[in-house]
């Protein structure tokens, strides 16, 4: 990653400028470290966004770029959210356990405090053991490397035998989807040793952190989330451009022609495929936090589509098209859904927005895929256009 | 010369149809090699087969002087032993420049990482302006490849092949939908290519492949009908027969 990447990619400057700059206006306006005028809930919206973005810049290398229509990347981001709640839940359980036990005659045997965690966290599932999936949770250390290591081994076991079999096209979607399913049904079990329906909870309360007001936790997490975007946007913007984004996207249009140049296309793909999975699972275990809960609905195949419906209406194959689609539908949907937008009555029958907003970005969705393929991003073709007639008039 | 490729008994069937039949055939280095017939003779099918597209059912292919086999080689394995082709349906990726078109097939390392920390050399700009000027392209470098004629694009299909450096390039109807002119030039890069490595080309255009003055093969229904000099074959009767006479 030379000085030359950089220089050659002048839209990468601008998208960290732009995001340097909104970091700054949300901190200075923000209620806990600033005046005031942004609440704590909605910073962390703002932060949960940024997340958003990241794992559809992500989506975007993996669909956009190399053509793989995944819809299983929000099982990755969601994986991740689980790696880090679990080590959240263990150890402010661990807190409070410790600190109900230490009025005892007796100090607590290192079991009992075991046994007494996992009734606490394992209670609203009838069980009072600690699952084995637990044996890192205690350590925050090895919950970090779980984010990273189970979406990207599963990514790769996944990815291995699906490419290796060149299952492509809608059946590698539809594959992709089972795996999401399957995972998702799976956590919804009791037994499944991640309390079930009730996923994981209360894990906006940092340990060791109980000091720190939400408010400036929220800036802290929106950072951490702009720091992750930014780094996840010039790692991904690294391997689009240049030699291997030439590949890419020769095995999006032809992957059968780049087999015969030579390249062994099933190794790219596993590469972007692992890569991206990993990046989702990042992206998760910064958004949980901040959104207080995870549990198997988040996992549920229809957050992979509203991934792919904002990659395709922020435009596929170009980095910040994901992130417009990311913030333009994610912020319209809070809006309409959260009773910003009036209801329409239309005499024998009154539009709640509540309900209709599906519909109209379900309508949205096939309008951008008929008539702009290109998406929002097409905007910023048309604007260059409009100023290089300028320049030229 | 020695031989390079060699080929004996094999034998394709889709559903039935033995679209390759007993089939035998070598070629040495370097060689260049015309292969004629009617349509459905087989002759893409025998490029599929060399180039680990389609498995055969039968026979052997065995390659350079160790005479490994190709068979239950996946396509790139066998692309990077140095087998390069065109297709007959003009292939190059549109969306790109004709520069990524040639960056992508220059020989270099083909793993992931090393394509992804690849930096450019001043050698393989050079690499890939002497393959321009080769294929006419020179002026095209920066243009998209989706943009160029017809023709242009089976240039620049060459131009990759050559870029690959391959020490077999297999040419499937190159001289197709070209004009008089483009056909001469086209003549001149494949008798170029042919004198430091093995060339096949198939071709329809008879007229085409005399002035490739090379010899030929003449395949029909999936077998060797006859081979030799053109004048050689286009003499012989039953090549008359099912091929010319018509
Ligand atoms: N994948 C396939 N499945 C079924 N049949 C096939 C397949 N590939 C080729 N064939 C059949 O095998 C025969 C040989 O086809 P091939 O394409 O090799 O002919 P060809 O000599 O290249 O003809 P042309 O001059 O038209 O290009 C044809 O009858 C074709 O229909
Ligand atoms: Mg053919």
């Amino acid at each position: 990653m030379n000085r030359s990447f950089l220089a050659r990619n002048p839209s990468i400057l601008w998208f960290l400028a732009l995001l340097g700059l909104f970091t700054l206006v949300v901190t200075v306006l923000s209620e806990g470290l600033g005046v005031g005028m942004i609440s704590t809930s909605f910073v962390k919206t703002l932060g949960k966004t940024l997340c958003l973005c990241l794992i559809a810049v992500a989506m975007d290398v993996v669909w956009g770029y190399c053509g793989i229509l995944s819809l299983g990347h929000f099982a990755f981001f969601g994986i991740g959210g689980y790696a880090i709640g679990m080590w959240l839940m263990y150890a402010r359980t661990e807190t409070i356990v410790e600190r109900s036990l230490a009025n005892q005659v007796i100090p607590p045997t290192p079991q009992e405090v075991s046994d007494a965690i996992a009734s606490q966290i394992f209670g609203v599932v009838g069980a009072s053991e600690l699952p084995s999936l637990w044996a890192f949770a205690h350590s925050l250390p090895l919950q970090l490397l779980m984010v990273v290591l189970v979406p990207g081994l599963l990514a790769l076991v996944f990815g291995w035998l699906a490419f290796r079999s060149r299952v492509t096209g809608v059946y590698l979607s539809i594959l992709t989807q089972a795996m999401t399913l399957a995972l998702s049904l799976y956590l919804f079990q009791n037994d499944s040793g991640l309390r079930g329906n009730n996923g994981l909870s209360g894990l906006q309360n940092i340990p060791g952190m109980g000091d720190v007001p939400q408010g400036v936790l929220s800036v802290w997490f929106l950072w951490a989330s702009a720091m992750a975007l930014a780094v996840g946007y010039v790692l991904f913007a690294f391997v689009t451009s240049g030699k291997m984004g030439s590949v890419i996207r020769a095995i999006r249009d032809d992957e059968a022609r780049v087999r015969f140049l030579g390249y062994h296309v099933e190794s790219y793909k596993l590469f972007v495929f692992t890569l991206t999975a990993i990046v989702a699972g990042i992206a998760g275990a910064l958004y949980y936090p901040q959104a207080g809960i995870v549990n198997p609905a988040e996992i549920a195949p229809i957050a992979s589509i509203y991934l792919a419906v904002w990659v395709a209406i922020g435009g596929r194959g170009r980095l910040y098209g994901a992130v417009m689609g990311t913030v333009f539908v994610t912020l319209l949907s809070s809006w309409f859904t959260g009773g910003g937008a009036p209801d329409i009555d239309l005499g024998f029958y009154r539009i709640q927005w509540t309900d209709w907003w599906l519909v109209l970005l379900g309508l949205a969705f096939v309008a951008v895929t008929l008539f702009a393929p290109q998406g929002l991003g097409g905007l910023v073709n048309k604007l260059k256009g409009a100023r290089a007639k300028e320049a030229k008039a | 010369m020695s031989t390079l490729l060699e080929m004996s008994g094999v034998s394709v069937s889709f559903d039935g149809f033995k679209a390759i039949n007993n089939l035998s055939f070598q070629i040495g280095e370097p060689e260049l090699r015309a292969i004629i017939g009617p349509n459905g003779a087989g002759k893409t099918t025998f490029m599929d087969i060399i180039t680990g597209k389609t498995k055969p059912d039968e026979g052997r292919i065995t390659w350079g002087e160790k005479n490994i086999s190709l068979l239950g080689k996946s396509e790139s394995q066998i692309a990077r032993e140095g087998i390069g082709r065109k297709f007959q349906k003009p292939t190059v990726f549109e969306a790109q420049t004709v520069r990524e078109n040639l960056a992508m097939a220059l020989r270099n390392p083909r793993g992931p990482f090393d394509v992804l920390f690849y930096k450019k050399t001043q050698e393989g700009a050079d690499r890939i302006e002497a393959i321009a000027e080769q294929i006419g392209l020179s002026d095209a470098l920066p243009r998209l490849a989706g943009e160029l004629s017809h023709g242009q694009k089976q240039w620049l299909e060459i131009g990759m092949l050559l870029a690959q450096e391959p020490r077999l390039l297999l040419v499937d109807e190159p001289a197709a939908g070209m004009t008089p002119a483009e056909r001469e030039k086209t003549t001149e890069m494949l008798v170029n290519a042919a004198k430091t490595r093995a060339v096949v080309v198939v071709e329809h255009d008879m007229e085409f492949i005399r002035r490739l003055g090379c010899r030929v093969t003449v395949l029909c229904e999936g077998a060797v009908l006859a081979e030799g000099s053109i004048d050689h074959v286009t003499s012989d009767p039953q090549v008359i027969d099912v091929y010319l006479g018509r």
